[in-house]
């Protein structure tokens, strides 16, 4: 179960978000001009590290806003999160 | 009777009367069901898992590998219980949980015999052939020889609760070290929990004499309790065992309430709390549990730890015989041995395998009259239901003797009760000096104090001795036993290795050492330390084994709490539920919705019923409560726009007053969901979605928006639950309409298909939509939810006259199949695209939208994707499975009688039709568009059934009926 702050409600119950996969995957401005290729990595492929991992979570349960969170995926130490359009916080090596 | 007089904390005015086995017998207030069956010299409580074994009390606490048992009967039976855990009370029932007919004279003893053959890895090896004698032979007899204990059949008839907490600190075990830790804490002000596994606290001050502070151990512990109890910002709890360490300093534990009073004597009253502590800190004072050592029938009824014995004596006042015999490698176990002899003046011998052990100790021994027997072990026991001697051996072979006892008290060691340190996670280290695992690494904001982190009370002065025979090099007499719950013995972890499996992880689940109940509290270390011994290896490089939680067993009814039953998930009904409930539906669940699935009158079966509900749907008018569809209401002055990105068609030009039915596709071109949206004003819309994806399509929505289109001015509204929804459906349908709204121009020319209309139907403001899901004349009646009772039955009255008839889920999928309507999560998976369906003509080639690139894909672009189409049997009664597979006809070169054909498609709906008069189906078949007119073959363990592939609309494809038919 973990603890992690809503950039707007602050922190809360893993339980009252749900998992919204690796952030910053951005929807490819003109899909039309993307090659085959590249349209299959943005459908398909994501990264998978075992280390910091930029993710998004949403409020699902409070205020239902979508943002990020750098977490580490071996010791889920979440490092910060930060809304949508804000950097992500430093982490270390 | 055993007990030591004037010694224990038990009360002697407060006798209690209970059965064990059947048999009567009495203890005290304060006993433990252990302790009282110990005082009336009940040695022998169980029957070893495999072989039958007698077996009796090993330890006094959590770690107890034998002496389990099943307590009371009925609905609050129990299986499992550790007896040294249970707390005596008055009228207590309880039972070994193996031996037939009985434990003292158990038939599968017999098993014993065949004990060569029932090594490690049997239930891989045997028992396979031939393999039909599995079910009827090999597993009934399994089943009766083994299993520990009984389940209850009953529902658990206790009440259960949950609480969540916060705190700045929680202090796990309130021994010496915890409450001192505790005390510590909390006088800082600061919010403190201290979880106790035992009734009070105190921890090992309570079990031998100690002196803490200059006073007796006893006396501090109650004053220092008493000083926490006072403080304002501390909780304390006993009979509570934190179970679970969790992320971020989340930790769970079971606190007890009323099971030492006994099943059913507090009513009203939650038999456990399930905590969630949510802590900035955490401090383990979890203690350190005794392991014993591997010799020769180690596994007697009167072998103890030595701890236990102590424990016994001290605590309880309890005698566990009249010639004790001690087996040592340690200072504080042979202190142990001392202390319990202090109380019962019943020890002999100390034998210590230690040449030289602690010149203190020795000298308290003689003065006490124990013989001390340094380089020597025990290398075998004998008895048959209880120890009656051991055989004692001096180390390098030189001499041996038999010496005579009724117990045993074995100490091979201490490890630190690691368990929650572990889960945390924390990393481990193998400490040579004190030959135990102690606590390393952990990320978490964490410290362990006491003897969980290897501070014990003295200087162990340790010779690590696992097995006597390995240590004397020969093989000795009887069974060696590590895992005592699991029968496993040391020539199983030789085996395992031998075998192949090296990893420690590999040993365990090849020998199940440390699998049973106790979960492996006495033998995991045992057994590693051996296996390291095989391996040649030092004992860190072989390793433990993962630590999980529960730390002991929790109840299952602790953890479901009130969410059980009608709790244990929200149920949705709609406003005009009652009214189906009366009328007798069956229902059917979607998602959480109880929706009624059909109707049946008298005597009728699904079957009759759908075929009455769906032949006077379509002959005259029929009713369905469509309220649970999902309803969103989207607003803004880019809403159109955000539609057209949404939807596959175009919605930019929609006019205000009409409605539209649009598909949305994921980014991969699946189709995610459809339904139907109408154009409320400029910048208004409401979207209908399928019942089930109502909340999933709303998220997806507020994604997109939120994530990757921001400047969109877009707000989305849940509406799903303020409307309620009557759909009145057949060729009366504007009949009925009418009567209730007489106002309202219903001919098709001022009231066209796909278009809606405001209006008062039944005098209660409403909007009407002609929209139809059957191909028939219909009319969906939407009003604000709290009127939708009131409307229902305003219709049910309006439609008398043309016998209007409810119809529920199973007739609603009928029809719509006849006109070979889609339903998402039916015909589709998340693999299908709008295409695949024959739905081109709702895929716009003029804008792009989410999913639009993805036609483009080669293997999107394929013809010969699985496309939908309809199928008509040769036998017009047969119903074909859904989800049942297609193979092409046996004629075709690519049959083969052996293998069978591959799968070439595969049913999505099936059903009867009275209006058809046959059974018909819909399928995805490979290249489906191509093979009209082909015939396919349903492939079902019975044989292959023939059907013809065909048009998917079975009825009425010019769509004449939708305008009405007069």
């Amino acid at each position: 179960m973990l603890k992690i702050r809503c950039p707007w409600c602050g922190p809360r119950e893993e339980i009252e978000f749900s998992y919204g996969g690796q952030a910053h995957v951005a929807y490819p401005r003109d899909p039309a001009s993307v090659s085959d290729a590249d349209w299959a990595q943005y459908l398909f492929m994501r990264d998978n590290p075992k280390g910091v991992f930029l993710e998004r979570w949403m409020h699902g349960q409070g205020c239902r806003r979508w943002f990020n969170a750098a977490r580490h995926t071996v010791t889920h130490e979440i490092y910060g999160t930060y809304k949508p359009g804000e950097n992500p916080p430093e982490v270390p090596a | 009777m055993s007990r030591i007089e004037g010694r224990g904390r038990i009360d002697r005015t407060k006798p209690l009367d209970f059965t064990f086995n059947g048999r009567a017998l009495r203890g005290f207030a304060g006993d433990t069901l252990a302790s009282a069956l110990l005082a009336n010299d009940v040695h022998l409580v169980g029957r070893s898992y495999k072989y039958h074994r007698p077996r009796g009390i090993l330890s006094a606490g959590c770690e107890e590998p034998n002496a389990i048992v099943q307590l009371e009967r009925g609905a609050y039976t129990t299986p499992d219980l550790r007896a040294t855990e249970i707390e005596l009370y008055a009228g207590l029932s309880a039972a070994s949980v193996n031996g037939f007919p009985s434990v003292e004279f158990d038939l599968g003893a017999i098993s014993s015999l065949a004990s060569p053959l029932l090594v490690a890895g049997f239930y891989n090896k045997t028992f396979m052939w031939p393999k039909a004698a599995w079910k009827s032979v090999y597993e009934p007899l399994l089943r009766k020889a083994a299993g520990l204990g009984v389940a209850p059949d009953a529902p658990d008839p206790d009440i259960y609760d949950r609480v969540h907490w916060h705190c700045d600190a929680l202090v796990v075990g309130a021994g010496r070290a915890g409450l001192a830790a505790a005390l510590e804490l909390a006088r800082t002000g600061i919010r403190v929990v201290v979880a106790e596994e035992g009734p009070e606290a105190g921890g090992s001050l309570l079990r031998r004499p100690a002196t803490v502070d200059g006073i007796d151990g006893a006396a501090w512990a109650a004053r220092a309790r008493d000083e926490l109890a006072a403080m304002p910002n501390v909780l304390l709890l006993t009979r509570t065992t934190v179970f679970g360490y969790y992320d971020h300093n989340y930790l769970m534990a079971i606190e007890k309430r009323t099971d030492h009073a006994g099943p059913g004597r507090a009513p009203g009253i939650a038999r456990q709390r399930l905590w969630h502590f949510r802590t900035e800190r955490t401090v383990l004072a979890t203690g350190a549990l005794e392991r014993p050592i591997v010799f020769g029938n180690n596994d007697l009824p009167g072998i103890v730890l030595a701890n236990a014995a102590c424990t016994y004596a001290h605590r309880f006042g309890v005698a566990l015989g009249r010639k004790a015999v001690a087996f040592v490698n340690n200072d504080q176990g042979f202190a142990l041995a001392l202390d319990m002899h202090a109380l019962s003046k019943n020890l002999s011998h100390i034998v210590d395998v230690r040449s030289e052990p602690t010149e203190s100790l020795r000298a308290q021994a003689s003065s006490a009259g124990v013989q001390v027997l340094p380089g020597h072990v025990v290398s075998c026991a004998h008895g048959g239901k209880r120890v009656s001697g051991v055989t004692v051996e001096r180390l390098g072979n030189t001499g041996s003797q038999r010496i005579d006892c009724d117990h045993v008290l074995v100490s091979g060691g201490f490890n630190p009760v690691v368990h929650l340190f572990s889960q945390s996670p924390g990393s481990l280290r193998y400490d040579a000096k004190l030959a135990c695992f102690v606590p390393a690494q952990s990320r978490q904001a964490v410290e362990v104090v006491g003897s969980a982190n290897g501070d014990f009370s003295r200087e162990l002065h340790i010779e690590p001795l696992w097995s006597v025979q390995a240590r004397l090099g020969r093989k000795l007499p009887g069974k060696h036993f590590v895992d005592f719950q699991h029968d496993v013995s040391e020539r199983d972890i030789g085996l395992a290795a031998q075998e192949g499996f090296r990893s420690v992880e590999h040993t365990k689940r090849y020998t199940t050492t440390g699998m049973a109940t106790d979960q492996g509290k006495t033998s995991n270390v045992v057994a590693l330390a051996l296996l390291a011994e095989t391996l040649a290896k030092p004992i860190p490089e072989v390793g433990t084994t993962t630590f999980r939680p529960p730390y002991t067993p929790v109840t299952f009814g602790a953890l479901a709490g009130r969410d059980r039953g009608d709790m244990s998930d929200p149920v949705r009904m709609t406003p005009m539920h009652a009214w189906h409930v009366e009328q007798g539906a069956a229902f059917e669940n979607v998602g959480q919705w109880k929706r009624p699935w059909y109707y049946p009158r008298a005597g009728e079966d699904l079957h009759a019923a759908v075929m009455r509900e769906s032949k006077a749907v379509r002959t005259s008018a029929g009713v369905m409560d469509a309220t649970t569809l999902g309803k969103i209401d989207i607003q803004g002055k880019d809403a159109a726009e955000f539609l057209n990105r949404v939807y596959t068609n175009a919605w930019t030009k929609l006019a205000v007053g009409s409605c539209r039915y649009g598909v949305m596709c994921k980014p991969d071109g699946m189709v995610m969901d459809d339904g139907v949206t109408a154009r409320l004003t400029e910048d208004r819309f409401l979207m209908t979605t399928t019942t089930g994806n109502a909340a999933r399509v709303l998220d997806w929505l507020e994604e997109w928006l939120q994530t990757e289109w921001p400047e969109l001015d877009v707000y989305c509204t849940s509406v799903t639950e303020q409307w309620a929804t009557v759909s009145v459906v057949g060729p009366n349908s504007r009949r009925i309409v009418q009567a209730l709204a007489p106002e309202l121009d219903l001919s098709n020319a001022a009231f066209p298909f796909m278009t809606f209309r405001d209006a008062s139907v039944a005098g209660i403001a409403a909007r009407v939509f002609r929209i139809s899901f059957s191909g028939e004349l219909s009319y969906e009646i939407n009003v604000p939810a709290w009127h939708g009772m009131a409307l229902w039955k305003a219709v049910i009255e309006a439609g008398r006259p043309y016998d209007l008839t409810p119809y529920g889920t199973e007739t609603m999928h009928v029809l719509r199949a006849e006109k070979g309507y889609i339903i998402i999560g039916q015909e589709t998976d998340g693999t299908v695209t709008p295409q695949d369906l024959g739905m081109g003509w709702v895929v716009s080639k003029q804008k792009p939208f989410i999913g639009s690139r993805s036609f483009a894909r080669p293997d999107t672009r394929r013809g010969d994707r699985k496309q939908l189409v309809g199928l008509l049997p040769e036998d017009k009664y047969f119903v074909a499975p859904e989800g049942a597979h297609l193979v092409a006809s046996p004629q075709r070169a690519t049959f083969d009688p052996v293998r069978g054909s591959p799968s070439i498609g595969h049913i999505t709906s099936s059903y009867f039709s009275p209006n058809l008069d046959c059974a018909f189906a819909l399928a995805l078949l490979f290249d489906g568009a191509n093979l009209m007119g082909q015939t396919v073959h349903c492939a079902l363990e019975g044989g292959l059934r023939a059907m013809k592939v065909v048009d998917p609309v079975f009825y009425d494809k010019e769509g004449k009926r939708r305008d009405g038919i007069d």
